[in-house]
């Protein structure tokens, strides 16, 4: 058994596959969805990460499991029958991040250190596995 | 006579030149029109994922006491966002949004209540302006491809709007009148209540089956607080994708007619030109002949 996942943002779908867990952050704390979840409607946290790792699950030659990261920069998830979403208001995968624009993002918007953006370029890197 | 065939050959001219422009239309909106329908494809999962969202936590608070949801005691005043084209060239589309907006600025006045238009597309605001209705807010320069940051700057201000009293220049109740992408040859105008939502009461099951018992991090109240505007957000970009689609199908149809009727046009001057060339020349040779005939006459005659 493996979970369907959807990470989805307003004008596309950024990643659509099978997946043998999620880990993401809501507003109460960080969540990991096997299979047989109960359903679950939470809030994501803003400037978040949302792993998902693929049913293999045991990784590629780097050790580092695959599957996907994403950076979100709030949104929903949602959890019933084994299919989660990811509804993201904003989001990018791990892979496609712009690392130097993310950095300059991050340092630019420093001093308000809460601001969504700060936030979501911080996230934007870690997906990336840089040092945010 | 001469005269007339340079007329009709300069009207050839200028018809066939009209029929080039309305066809290199035809053909741009024909090649953006795939684009536009697979951007509102794309955009299928999530309007989908969020409307089930929002009818799982609905469904789920009987007490449903949301600004966003609960009936106004009394409508003083309505935001209505019209979306219209950038561009002309595009048959009765614009014609067909303002209609229907117009019919709806009636209804409301008859109900005393006071219309506050937030304009999309420069047809639209022009036509506003034509008719001296002040608008609140305007915006254009998208109309043929929206983006999600447009959709997000009318949310926000619509939902400010809405947050406000109506004392205060806010807003009760919001409206909607956009196309409606039912398929290459159908576009229809729509006009639809956006907020507060219209929460039906059905027994049926929902699309795609029954809606779990979810649990709500934190809290349903809080999920709703946040997924209501995210969901009109989304209804609004769905909207924008759905009228840049019907805007583009609309032009196509119309320069393909423009076109049709423009090469019309060429065959039926093409033939008054021929018989005009015509008439010119057999004038001339009788001209021919008739004096050629009265020389001979001339010369048998001193013989």
């Amino acid at each position: 058994m493996t979970l369907h996942v959807e990470v989805v943002i307003a004008d596309r779908e950024l990643w659509a596959g099978e997946a043998n867990m999620v880990i993401a952050k809501t507003l109460e704390g960080d969540i990991g969805i096997l299979t047989g979840h109960p359903p679950v409607l939470g809030i994501l946290a803003e400037g978040s990460i949302v792993r998902v790792l693929d049913p293999e699950g045991s990784g590629g030659e780097d050790g580092a499991g695959r599957g996907v990261t994403a950076a979100v920069s709030g949104g929903f998830l949602s959890v019933a029958d084994d299919r989660v979403s990811i509804l993201a208001v904003d989001a990018q995968l791990g892979s496609e991040v712009d690392t130097s624009a993310a950095r300059s993002a991050a340092d630019e918007g420093s001093g308000d250190e809460d601001s969504t953006e700060v936030r979501y370029a911080r996230a934007q890197l870690r997906a990336a596995g840089e040092q945010a | 006579m001469a005269a007339s065939l340079r007329a009709v050959r300069q009207r050839i001219r200028a018809v066939q030149s009209i029929g080039k422009i309305t066809r290199a239309q035809e053909l741009i909106a024909s090649s953006r029109i795939i684009r536009a329908q697979q951007r509102m494809r794309d955009a299928e999962p999530y309007a989908r994922e969020l409307t089930r969202a929002v009818e799982a936590v609905v469904s789920r608070t009987s007490t449903l006491n949301h600004p966003l949801t609960a009936e106004p005691e009394s409508v003083t005043r309505a935001a209505i966002l019209v979306l219209t084209s950038d561009s002309g060239f595009a048959g009765a589309f614009n014609t067909n949004v303002l209609r229907e907006e117009a019919r709806l600025l009636r209804t409301l006045r008859d109900r005393n209540v006071e219309p506050v238009p937030f304009v999309a597309g420069r047809k639209g605001i022009g036509w506003h302006r034509a008719r001296d209705i002040e608008m609140a807010h305007t915006y254009n320069g998208f109309s043929v491809r929206p983006a999600v940051s447009d959709a997000t700057a009318i949310t926000n201000d619509l939902l400010e709007a809405f947050d406000k009293k109506a004392e205060d220049g806010g807003v009760d109740e919001i409206y909607i009148v956009r196309t409606q992408f039912v398929s290459m040859l159908t576009q229809r105008p729509l006009v639809a209540r956006l907020l507060p939502l219209e929460i039906e009461e059905s027994s049926g099951e929902p699309e795609g089956g029954p809606l779990p018992m979810y649990e709500f991090e934190p809290s349903p109240d809080i999920v709703l607080d946040r997924l209501l505007p995210q969901y009109v957000e989304g209804r609004i970009f769905y909207a924008m994708l759905e009228s840049a689609a019907s805007e583009l199908a609309s032009r196509r149809r119309a320069m393909k007619a423009a076109t049709d009727n423009a090469n019309d046009l060429t065959e039926r001057l093409t033939r008054e030109a021929n018989n005009a060339r015509q008439a010119e020349i057999t004038q001339e040779i009788s001209e021919i002949v008739g004096g050629a005939n009265a020389l001979a006459d001339v010369t048998s005659e001193s013989e």
